[in-house]
């Protein structure tokens, strides 16, 4: 896709970011304000790309999953695992690099798992997915113990809470994670065969399209984000929480994916829409907090907001809004010269 | 007349369904309904129930003009429709289903016991003893076969389409099913009967309609017609003199590929196939007589249970697509719908797709030389679209097996598979599919041409394979492929079955 092309394609993911971060300000005026304390970048925006990574680097994965025509339940569960493996590691004595390839590798184990559920025996992947999402918060309490596993390695808390050129670690990890995993599927023909299994199965492996493998490939690339998201998790709150981390970030994952316009049919894909739909939920979940609500109204606020925000996409209302606006347009064909039309999202 | 059709035409973007149709249903007879995939059968039954709007012609019911609005419509009119699939609802009780829509009602509540003494009653006369009160999935497919032809004659009365009723009965069940059919048309029912199966339709019709290409071709009595003839009706003769077949004008090259013993239980039998190349091999067959599974074996969309497939070189693995496109096959399935193209990807990408599967994904081909090789095919094969950039599910039939055919162009393969070429594509594309052929063999390519229009299979064949009952039967060569030596073979299981030149 060329640069007006990817833009046309996130414009709508753009629009509804800058209405929410216009929300919120109404209701928090200095929420855009961005500080220098120390060599460090804060206040709310960057506050929102750091809280918001857990959710975009498993929307990154999630995106390829459901572009072809999967889906991934147990993403919160290999957070825990991961996250549970890492702080073991370094609970044992081991170095930092040992933990966290250790976390990545066992990412890439689940994934591998859940591909080959999908892939080889052709089980439904949400069936597939939701045995590790329940097995695998059992797999990370074995790990911990049981137990809240805490540990005090500078190094990693620094994954989770340092800062680098001023901006947090958790940003740098999805902004270079989206662009890394954006480029390959981009660069290489995989976002094509991606996309052509997922949009007939069938047909592409007619084709030659060894779908087995290609399957695989995105469960594992998913479960290798799962275990950057858990490490970030487990790094800021300095302890490995089999119960909690990652709970129901899955079910975000997903709703970025949808906010960002890809089909849960399968199909066209966008990462840079996902991660942009992760911006929008973290943005939400931000701005109710400093907006000053109850926080027992949290929930219901974030799910009104979405439920506009999916309206505002949704074809069919984009179908009837055109329709009026030809209607008025028709109406007043004497007067002005036409409003440009907002393209309401696909 | 019962029922009468007139002039019924269906148009779909880029073919034309039923084209000027005509069928006429007296009361109190079994009329069949036959013509292979994409004759029209389907599309005139769905115009007959509502399921379709018709573009033109008239549908007269008891002399009085209808227009079926929907299926349920033309069920108050009088005309039920039972499907192969079985549309009722396992999980109900057979009582609920019979009664469904319309349980008799006391005070505003479903009265049970009424709705007992109903289904009772609407079963009466079927021959069927069981307890309405059981669910519907404990019985037989044949049973609920039959429940469901008493609900449909229960709610509409008067005509009765059966579509392939029996296509998943045992012999028992079918004789089961057919006293039914005979005692509904002894009450005075019309009925339709749709199947592929020539001898249950020779065993139960009175009258044959014969469809072909959305025309209609014939209506006879059953009991003046004989199997060859109603074969030539079915997969078409009507041209007045003989194609000539173009034997000779090829030099037969040397063994390209040897199938041995090639075969997978259940779908074809062992077969043995010799390949030369720059050589078209045409296919005959009825629908499911394993002409399409002979492709699949042969291109490893099933994998093979016996025999082997060897080149010059040695002998090949062909146990899956991708590694049959990597020993230079190619396939174009029959139905391009759910095999062949992948509908919401562009057709830039729908002909780049095999060659960039073949190269793997680290290797992806430069967008400029797609958008190279996509131009070069939309102008060579003259695909009517837009632009290389429009999906290729927006495109009509035609084009949509042209883009198949570029993907394969593009691979360059030796062997390349066409599984009905020329199926429901218009006579403009038809015409240059056939020069198609002709122009990749002429370039050394060696082809399968799987056909039910033996004018088709006739014009193009070095030789001819006839496949029966899942059997190659006869192979054809040279002089000796002419559509009735085909259908010949098709039709006779016992004479001929070496009929080679």
């Amino acid at each position: 896709m060329n640069g007006t092309g990817l833009l046309r394609r996130v414009a709508p993911q753009l629009l509804t970011l800058a209405a929410v971060l216009a929300l919120v300000t109404v209701f928090f005026p200095s929420f855009l304000s961005v500080g220098l304390s120390g060599d460090r970048l804060v206040g709310s925006p960057i506050d929102v790309l750091k809280r918001g990574a857990p959710v975009a680097l498993l929307a990154i994965g999630m995106t390829l999953v459901i572009a072809t025509r999967g889906i991934d339940l147990s993403v919160g569960a290999i957070m825990a695992i991961c996250g549970a493996s890492a702080a073991f590691a370094v609970d044992q004595g081991w170095s930092l690099g040992v933990a966290v390839l250790l976390a990545l590798g066992a990412g890439l184990l689940c994934g591998l798992w859940n591909g080959f559920l999908v892939a080889v025996l052709g089980i439904q992947p949400i069936v597939a997915t939701l045995i590790l999402m329940v097995a695998g918060r059992g797999i990370a309490q074995l790990i911990t113990e049981g137990q809240i596993l805490t540990f005090s390695d500078a190094g990693f808390a620094f994954l989770g809470s340092g800062a680098v050129l001023g901006l947090p670690v958790p940003a740098w990890a999805w902004i270079l994670a989206g662009i890394v995993v954006g480029l390959v599927v981009r660069r290489t023909a995989l976002g094509l065969l991606i996309e052509s299994v997922g949009v007939n199965l069938r047909a592409s492996r007619l084709a030659g399209v060894n779908s087995t493998v290609l399957l695989l490939t995105v469960y594992m690339i998913s479960g290798l984000c799962a275990a950057l998201a858990g490490l970030i998790v487990t790094g800021d709150i300095r302890g490995a929480d089999a119960n909690n981390a990652g709970l129901w970030l899955e079910l975000d994952a997903i709703l970025a994916v949808a906010i960002g316009g890809t089909s849960l049919l399968g199909g066209r894909f966008s990462i840079l829409a996902s991660l942009i739909g992760a911006m929008i939920i973290q943005s939400i979940n931000t701005g109710i907090l400093l907006a000053g609500f109850p926080p027992e109204f949290n929930l219901v606020i974030k799910a009104i907001l979405v439920l506009l925000i999916l309206m505002l996409q949704s074809p069919r209302l984009g179908d009837v809004a055109a329709g009026l606006l030809a209607r008025r347009r028709r109406a007043d064909e004497t007067g002005a010269a036409p409003r440009p039309v907002q393209e309401a999202g696909r | 007349m019962l029922l009468h059709a007139r002039g019924l035409t269906k148009r779909f973007p880029g073919t034309v369904a039923l084209d000027n149709v005509e069928f006429g249903l007296a009361a109190g007879e079994v009329h069949a309904l036959l013509g292979e995939n994409g004759a029209g059968k389907s599309t005139l039954i769905k115009c007959l129930t509502g399921a379709y709007r018709r573009d033109g012609g008239e549908i007269l019911l008891d002399g009085r003009a209808v227009d079926p609005q929907s299926t349920a419509h033309a069920q108050e009119l009088g005309i039920g429709t039972v499907y192969q699939e079985v549309n009722l609802l396992p999980n109900l009780t057979v009582a609920e289903n019979l009664t469904l829509g319309r349980q008799p009602r006391r005070l505003g509540l479903v009265s049970r016991r009424a709705m007992r003494s109903l289904a009772r009653e609407m079963l009466d006369g079927y021959g069927l003893s069981i307890d309405v009160d059981r669910d519907l999935g404990a019985y037989s497919v044949a049973v609920q076969q039959i429940i469901a032809i008493a609900r449909a004659v229960h709610l509409s009365g008067k005509v009765l389409i059966l579509d392939e009723p029996t296509a998943s009965l045992d012999a028992r069940e079918v004789a089961l099913l057919f006293d039914v059919v005979r005692g509904l048309r002894e009450r005075g029912l019309g009925i339709v009967f749709v199947s592929h199966f020539l001898d249950q339709v020779f065993a139960i019709s009175d009258r044959i309609t014969v469809l072909r290409n959305g025309r209609h071709v014939a209506t006879t009595e059953a009991a003046s017609l004989d199997r060859v003839r109603l074969i030539n009706l079915m997969l078409g003769r009507e041209l007045a003199e003989e194609t000539s077949h173009n034997h000779g004008r090829r030099e037969a090259g040397a063994e390209l590929l040897r199938a041995e013993g090639l075969g997978r239980r259940g779908r074809i039998t062992p077969f043995d196939l010799t390949i030369r190349s720059g050589e078209v091999i045409g296919m005959a067959g009825l629908l499911g007589s394993g002409r399409t599974e002979t492709a699949e074996v042969l291109f490893g969309a099933t994998a093979p249970d016996s025999g082997t497939v060897r080149d010059a070189k040695g002998p090949l693995d062909l146990s899956t697509p991708a590694r049959a496109i990597a020993a230079g096959f190619g396939f174009a399935p029959e139905d391009r719908k759910t095999d062949g193209i992948i509908g919401d990807l562009t057709v830039r990408e729908n002909i780049a797709l095999a060659l960039q599967a073949h190269r793997g994904w680290a290797r992806p081909i430069p967008r400029a030389e797609q958008r190279r090789m996509a131009d070069e095919y939309i102008r060579r094969l003259d695909i009517r679209t837009p632009g290389a950039e429009k999906p290729v599910g927006l495109l009509s039939g035609g084009n949509q097996q042209k883009v198949i055919l570029a993907r394969w162009l593009a691979m360059n393969p030796r062997f390349l598979i066409l599984d009905e070429p020329t199926r429901g594509i218009d006579v403009g594309a038809h015409a240059e599919v056939l020069r198609l052929i002709n122009e990749m063999v002429s370039s050394g390519m060696s082809l399968l041409v799987i056909s039910s229009e033996l004018e088709e299979l006739v014009a193009v064949s070095d030789r001819v394979i006839v496949v029966r009952d899942r059997r190659h039967v006869a192979e054809l060569a040279g002089q000796a492929i002419t559509t009735e030596a085909i259908v010949n073979a098709i039709a006779a299981p016992e004479a001929k079955q070496e009929a080679r030149a």
